[in-house]
């Protein structure tokens, strides 16, 4: 009889396989599209091919990258979409004219991503309403800033955007960068130990004589900042603000941690596994286009793709056990 | 000290709905009071339909959710639409195949999360991009007519009281008798409580998820059905604001997001609460924005006073 994966999992397995598996099979099913659509267009095997492949990928590794932060700490964060909208209409609208309103409003809304982090703690609230809360109050504050999409990027925004580095396409070199970054502070810095301990083990880490208030508003507050960056990349990508944009990120974000072997109970997730995810998930519209997979069909197709890859993880980890 | 009045959770949600009906009848006038309670009542039982299907599933045990519901409800819409095509003799086989569609959902979501052992949250949201896709492929971009009865039995009232959200209710009542009393009520509360100490007194745990998975899926589809009655046709995009909505309106009502743990009636507040307030904001002329915002603000605020159930 299968288990629902719900409760706290014993890892009997080797600590390095683990985390191999973790990062290896979302890899394995990036490689495997990619070889795809290089198969059905050779040409797009280039480093102008790569570039507008993975376009749009930017943003949605920073919103996972973000929503990694909080599942982390074994939360879920619903408004991650709706914030990413509210920050393309601050950056559309402030960033080019008034660039000090505009750095404020960034420092206000992470403040109050923190603040967020800081009343799920004191109250022992669940983070899934609150959080739900909180995307109706982003999306309202972008309509009212913004009712119609509209604005502009700023030159330098869009301009970094559409850099071309020499070798490596840009979305490859900051995903690779956001990955090493990421790495380095959650999983291998001692620091990073404590956050995943507060989310997996709150009461050992008390113990332990840290402050799992501390940690919580510090980690929501990155969070917030991680979410602006997703918001400002994708004002630069796409040159105008729409509260509406990216409320699918919300959900993309959650898909990616999963896909890269976080998982919800708190204290499990991968840097490099989130990234490779959200890559991946990013990529499998454009494999779909290629593929000439119907329009109607292809939000089933991404359902479909979806289902394969967290079923061979079920199936990865069912072997090294 | 302890003079703080302590009122159940769920009864926060009607509270604040009724002081929102006050507000909008003072602005309003007193010749609205009972068209405003009679169009909340009739857009909140659809709420009520999906919150309860949705209760079931996050009652089950912790991180159990379903987030196919809106898929779902349009999904049975077209489906049943298809079925009747406007002719009010088919109405029966309509509702046979949009219940029909619901369970069938709901348990393709219980076997993808118990075969596959996906997280509930990922293995319903890739679920419903798959139903989605159907129901587009079904309806396209237009709009399905219903039948006339169908649509009549939505607005019917009789002795100027409306029959859909009174039946609704009956709903909702069957729904806390069988929670409280029935064999599978209390299998579904103990296993939301503790899926081992459940398995270990001998109950099926798989079983008592799949009903429940499957009666979040009927649920969503008879609303499906109701709303694109009561709306004048399935349209593609009629079930996104319930999926935020479902699950706001089963938290507010007093059910705990860690499981085991149920309360059908106080759905009613919250779904009251919701659209009570959408009629006080448009009657007040305030922008969209400002709704947004003071619907979030609120939602908070309800979560963090509210008194929180506790799980046993």
């Amino acid at each position: 009889m299968a288990e629902i994966p719900l409760g706290r999992q014993h890892v009997r397995r080797m600590a390095w396989v683990a985390s191999a598996m973790q990062v290896g099979l979302p890899a394995v099913t990036l490689v495997a599209m990619l070889a795809v659509i290089f198969w059905i267009r050779p040409t797009a095997m280039s480093y102008f091919g790569f570039t507008l492949l993975f376009k749009l990928a930017t943003p949605l590794v920073f919103a996972a990258l973000s929503q990694m932060l909080i599942i982390m700490l074994g939360d879920i964060d619903l408004s991650n979409g709706a914030f990413v909208g509210l920050i393309t209409c601050v950056t559309a609208l402030y960033l080019d004219n008034i660039p000090i309103l505009a750095l404020l409003l960034y420092v206000a809304a992470v403040a109050i991503y923190a603040g967020v982090g800081l009343l799920i703690q004191l109250r022992q609230l669940p983070s899934i309403i609150v959080t739900l809360g909180m995307s109706f109050i982003w999306l309202g504050t972008a309509i009212i800033l913004l009712p119609s999409p509209g604005g502009s990027a700023p030159a330098w925004l869009a301009g970094f955007m559409s850099w071309r580095p020499p070798f490596i396409p840009l979305p490859i070199l900051l995903a690779v960068l956001a990955a090493i970054a990421g790495h380095l502070v959650i999983t291998r810095s001692s620091y990073g130990a404590v956050l995943r301990g507060a989310g997996a083990n709150p009461r050992a880490i008390e113990r332990a004589g840290w402050s799992t208030t501390r940690i919580r508003v510090r980690v929501y507050a990155a969070a917030g900042a991680l979410a602006c960056l997703a918001g400002l990349t994708l004002t630069g990508l796409t040159t105008s603000g729409d509260p509406n944009v990216a409320p699918a990120y919300t959900l993309l974000g959650v898909g990616a941690v999963i896909l890269g072997g976080g998982s919800f109970t708190g204290g499990i997730v991968s840097p490099v596994g989130t990234v490779i995810g959200a890559l991946t998930l990013s990529l499998a519209g454009s494999l779909l286009s290629f593929l000439q997979v119907p329009p109607t069909w292809q939000i089933g197709a991404q359902g479909a793709i979806l289902f394969l890859v967290l079923a061979g993880r079920v199936l990865v980890s069912e072997k090294a056990r | 000290m302890n003079l703080r009045l302590t009122l159940a959770p769920w009864t926060y949600g009607f509270i604040v709905a009724l002081f929102m009906w006050i507000a909008t009848t003072a602005y309003a006038g007193m010749g609205s009071a009972a068209a405003t309670l009679s169009a909340a009542l009739a857009f909140g039982a659809f709420s009520v339909v999906v919150g309860t299907g949705q209760m079931l599933v996050i009652a089950s045990g912790p991180g159990n959710i379903d987030l196919s519901v809106p898929s779902v409800l349009t999904l049975a819409a077209y489906v049943s639409m298809t079925v009747m095509k406007g002719n009010d003799a088919m109405l029966m086989a309509g509702l046979a195949a949009a219940l029909a569609v619901g369970a069938a959902a709901g348990i393709f979501n219980f076997l993808a999360i118990t075969l596959l052992r996906l997280p509930p949250i990922i293995s319903t949201l890739a679920a419903s991009f798959v139903f989605q896709s159907l129901a587009f492929n079904l309806g396209g971009e237009a709009t399905l007519k219903p039948p006339a009865v169908l649509s009549a039995f939505t607005l019917w009232s009789v002795a100027r009281l409306p029959v859909m959200p009174i039946a609704v209710m009956v709903v909702t009542i069957a729904t806390m008798v069988v929670l409280s009393r029935s064999v599978w009520g209390r299998h579904l509360l103990a296993t939301g409580q503790s899926e081992a100490a459940a398995r270990l007194a001998g109950i099926r745990v798989g079983r008592v998820r799949l009903v429940a998975y499957g009666l979040c899926g009927v649920g969503a589809a008879l609303a499906g059905f109701l709303l694109s009655g009561f709306s004048g046709g399935a349209a593609l995009n009629m079930g996104d604001v319930y999926l935020l909505e479902s699950i706001a309106v089963v938290v507010l009502g007093g059910t705990s997001v860690a499981g085991g743990q149920a309360n059908a009636i106080g759905i009613w507040g919250a779904a009251l609460f919701f659209n009570l307030m959408a009629t006080m904001l448009n009657t007040f002329q305030m922008q969209a924005g400002v709704r947004f915002v003071l619907t979030g603000a609120l939602i908070i605020l309800i979560v963090a006073i509210a008194p929180r159930p506790r799980v046993g």
